[in-house]
C-alpha cells in the first residue's frame, strides 16, 4: 500500500509510546544502573565500570546456562517445526473437524503457565502421575525429579504439549491461504505428494513459518514459569536454564551487579538474533 | 494412505487432553486416595476441593483478581493500540520503522530481566500490590502485540475507504468511529483475545507486583503448595478451574483464530 509522509501521525502513537516507555525505559535503565555498580543497599551506589560484565562473560556457571539454553532451544524448534508442520498438513479441510480441532488444540496455549508446570509435576510423578506410573511400569527406571536425563525428556516434553499447537495453528492459517486451482495444477501435472509440499505448500507457508520460528525461538530462550515448576531448575542444575538462573542469581542470592550484568548480555542475545530475523522477514515481504 | 489422515490429529489431541485429564481426575479425588492409591478415575468422587475454592475467599478472590486485571489490561492495550495501528498502516513519519521495532523489541525481553526493576518501580510510584499496576505492566508486551496484529488487519483495508469517507465530509474522528472500526471487528475480536491470553499466562510480573490485595490466582496456587503441605486435590481443582476462561474465550473466537494468525502476522 502507497503511505503518505504525515509527521502528525506521531499523535496517534503517543499513547502506546508512553505506556510501553513507562514499562520499558525506567526498568530497563534500572538494570542498567545496578549493571555498572556495587551496591549495599541505603541507596550507596559504587562505581564498577564493566567489572560485572568481564565476570559474567569469563564465569562457567554463564557458560553452563547458556549451553543449556542453546540446546534447549534447538531441541525445541527441531521437534517443533516439523511436528506442527506435519500435523496441519493432516488437519481437515472443511466441516465439524474444523473448529472440534482447532478449539480443542488451542486450549494448551490458555492455561496459565505455572498450572502447566503444575499439571505436568502431577502427571510425570513417577508413584500418581499417569507418564511416570506407565513408563516405570512398562519397565523404564524414570523420576523426573532425581534424574537429569529424565528431567530433560520431561521439559522437553512438556514444551512440546505446551506450544505446538502454535506452530500447527500458524501453518494451518498459511495452508487455507492456497487456492485449490494450485493443487488442481499438481494433480494434472502428475505431481508427487513431496513435489507439491515442496513447491506449493512450503512457499505459502514461508512467511507464517518465519513468524513461528521467531515466537517460537523468543519464548523457548525466555522460558521460566513452566520449568520453575516443573522442576526447579533441578536435579542439580540440570534444567536451569538462564531465566531461572538469573533469577536465582538476582531474587536468591541478591548478587544484583552481576544479575544486571547477565540481564543485559541475555537480551542482547535475544535482541541480536531477533534483528537478524525481522531483517529478513522484511526483506521476503518487500519482495513478494 | 488418504483414509487414515484423521489419526494424526487425532493421536496428538489424545496427547493433548491426557495431562488435562489427568488433572481432572486428581481434582475429583480425596486425598487419602491420591496419596495412597493409583487409580485412573476417582474411586470416592468427590467435589470438596471445588467447594473449598467457591467458598474460601483467599481462593476465590484470587480468581476474581486476575479476571479485573486481564480485562483491564486487555481494555487498555487495545484502546491503545488502536490509533497507533492506524497511523502505522497508512502513513509514512519520521522513525516509523524504528519505532515499530522498538515497539517489538518489549515482546522479546525476557520478564526475567524485568522482574527485580519493576518491583522497586512500582514500588515508587505507590502502585505496588494493585490491577493497575499488573494491568500497566503486561502492556510491556501487549501493547506491540495489539499493535502488530492490528496493524495487519489494518492493511488489509483499501485505503479508497478512508478517501471515500472524506470526500463525502466525514471528518477524521467520525470516519474512525463510525465506519473504520467497524470494518475491522474481527481483527479487534482477535486482538483482544490474544492480550486476554497472554496476560492470562502470565505469572512472574504478576507474582511480583502484588502481595495481597491484587494476588492472583496463579500465584495463590503456588503459596498453598508450598505453605500447606501438598494438597494436590485442591491444587489440582484450582489449576482445572483457571482453564475455564481460556476454553470460554476460544470457543467464541473458534472461527477466526486460524484468519487472525495468518492476517495479524501473531
Amino acid at each position: 500500500m502507497n503511505k503518505t509522509v504525515n509527521q502528525k501521525a506521531w499523535f496517534f502513537v503517543i499513547p502506546v509510546f508512553v505506556l510501553v516507555a513507562f514499562n520499558a525505559i525506567i526498568p530497563l535503565m534500572t538494570v542498567v544502573n545496578y549493571a555498572f555498580q556495587e551496591t549495599f543497599g541505603n541507596n550507596q551506589f559504587m562505581w564498577e565500570g564493566t567489572r560485572w560484565f568481564k565476570q559474567i562473560l569469563v564465569s562457567e556457571r554463564f557458560h553452563a546456562a547458556l549451553g543449556r539454553q542453546v540446546l534447549f532451544t534447538l531441541i525445541i524448534l527441531v521437534i517443533q517445526i516439523p511436528l506442527g508442520i506435519f500435523i496441519a498438513l493432516n488437519m481437515p479441510k472443511e466441516g465439524i473437524g474444523v473448529p472440534i480441532c482447532l478449539v480443542l488444540m488451542s486450549m494448551p496455549l490458555l492455561i496459565p503457565w505455572n498450572v502447566v508446570g503444575a499439571m505436568w509435576n502431577i502427571f510425570a510423578l513417577p508413584d500418581i502421575g499417569f507418564l511416570g506410573h506407565s513408563l516405570n511400569a512398562m519397565g523404564f527406571d524414570y523420576n523426573f525429579t532425581q534424574q537429569s536425563g529424565d528431567a530433560w525428556f520431561t521439559t522437553i516434553l512438556m514444551d512440546v504439549w505446551h506450544w505446538t499447537s502454535l506452530v500447527v495453528l500458524l501453518s494451518y492459517a498459511g495452508l487455507r491461504s492456497i487456492q485449490p486451482a494450485y493443487y488442481q495444477a499438481a494433480e494434472i501435472d502428475g505431481a508427487t505428494r513431496w513435489a507439491v509440499f515442496r513447491h506449493i505448500e512450503l512457499p505459502k507457508m514461508k512467511k507464517v513459518l518465519t513468524i513461528a520460528i521467531l515466537l517460537r525461538f523468543m519464548d523457548s530462550f525466555m522460558i521460566y514459569t513452566e520449568p520453575f515448576v516443573l522442576t526447579g531448575g533441578g536435579p542439580g542444575n540440570a534444567t536451569a536454564f538462564l531465566s531461572i538462573d538469573l533469577v536465582k542469581m538476582a531474587l536468591g542470592q541478591f548478587d544484583l551487579g552481576p544479575a544486571a550484568a547477565m540481564s543485559l548480555i541475555y537480551f542482547f542475545i535475544v535482541l541480536t538474533v531477533c534483528w537478524v530475523f525481522y531483517n529478513l522477514m522484511m526483506r521476503n515481504e518487500s519482495k513478494s | 494412505m488418504k483414509k487414515l489422515k484423521w489419526l494424526v490429529p487425532t493421536i496428538y489431541i489424545i496427547f493433548l487432553m491426557l495431562p488435562i485429564y489427568w488433572l481432572l481426575n486428581m481434582s475429583f479425588k480425596t486425598t487419602t486416595e491420591i496419596i495412597n492409591t493409583y487409580t485412573l478415575w476417582p474411586q470416592e468422587f468427590t467435589l470438596d476441593n471445588y467447594k473449598k475454592i467457591f467458598t474460601d475467599s483467599t481462593w476465590y478472590t484470587g480468581y476474581l483478581n486476575s479476571i479485573y486485571y486481564v480485562v483491564l489490561n486487555t481494555f487498555i492495550s487495545v484502546a491503545a493500540a488502536l490509533p497507533a495501528a492506524y497511523a502505522f498502516s497508512r502513513y509514512k513519519f519520521l522513525g516509523d520503522k524504528h519505532l515499530f521495532f522498538w515497539l517489538l523489541t518489549n515482546r522479546m525481553a525476557p520478564p526475567a530481566v524485568f522482574a527485580l526493576p519493576f518491583f522497586q518501580f512500582y514500588s515508587s510510584v505507590n502502585l505496588f500490590d494493585t490491577h493497575v499496576a499488573v494491568a500497566l505492566s503486561h502492556c510491556l508486551f501487549n501493547i506491540p502485540l495489539a499493535v502488530w496484529i492490528l496493524e495487519g488487519f489494518m492493511s488489509s483495508v483499501p485505503k479508497e475507504l478512508d478517501e471515500t469517507a472524506y470526500v463525502d465530509g466525514y471528518s477524521f474522528w467520525k470516519f474512525f468511529f463510525k465506519i473504520f472500526i467497524p470494518t475491522i471487528t474481527a481483527g479487534i475480536g482477535i486482538t483482544m483475545f490474544f492480550c486476554f491470553m497472554f496476560s492470562w499466562v502470565e505469572l512472574l510480573l504478576a507474582k511480583t507486583l502484588t502481595a495481597v490485595a491484587a494476588k492472583p490466582i496463579a500465584a495463590t496456587m503456588t503459596r498453598t503448595a508450598s505453605t500447606s503441605g501438598y494438597e494436590l486435590g485442591l491444587l489440582a481443582a484450582a489449576g482445572s478451574l483457571t482453564i475455564v476462561p481460556g476454553a470460554i474465550v476460544i470457543y467464541f473466537v473458534r472461527n477466526y483464530i486460524a484468519k487472525g494468525f495468518a492476517l495479524g502476522r501473531v
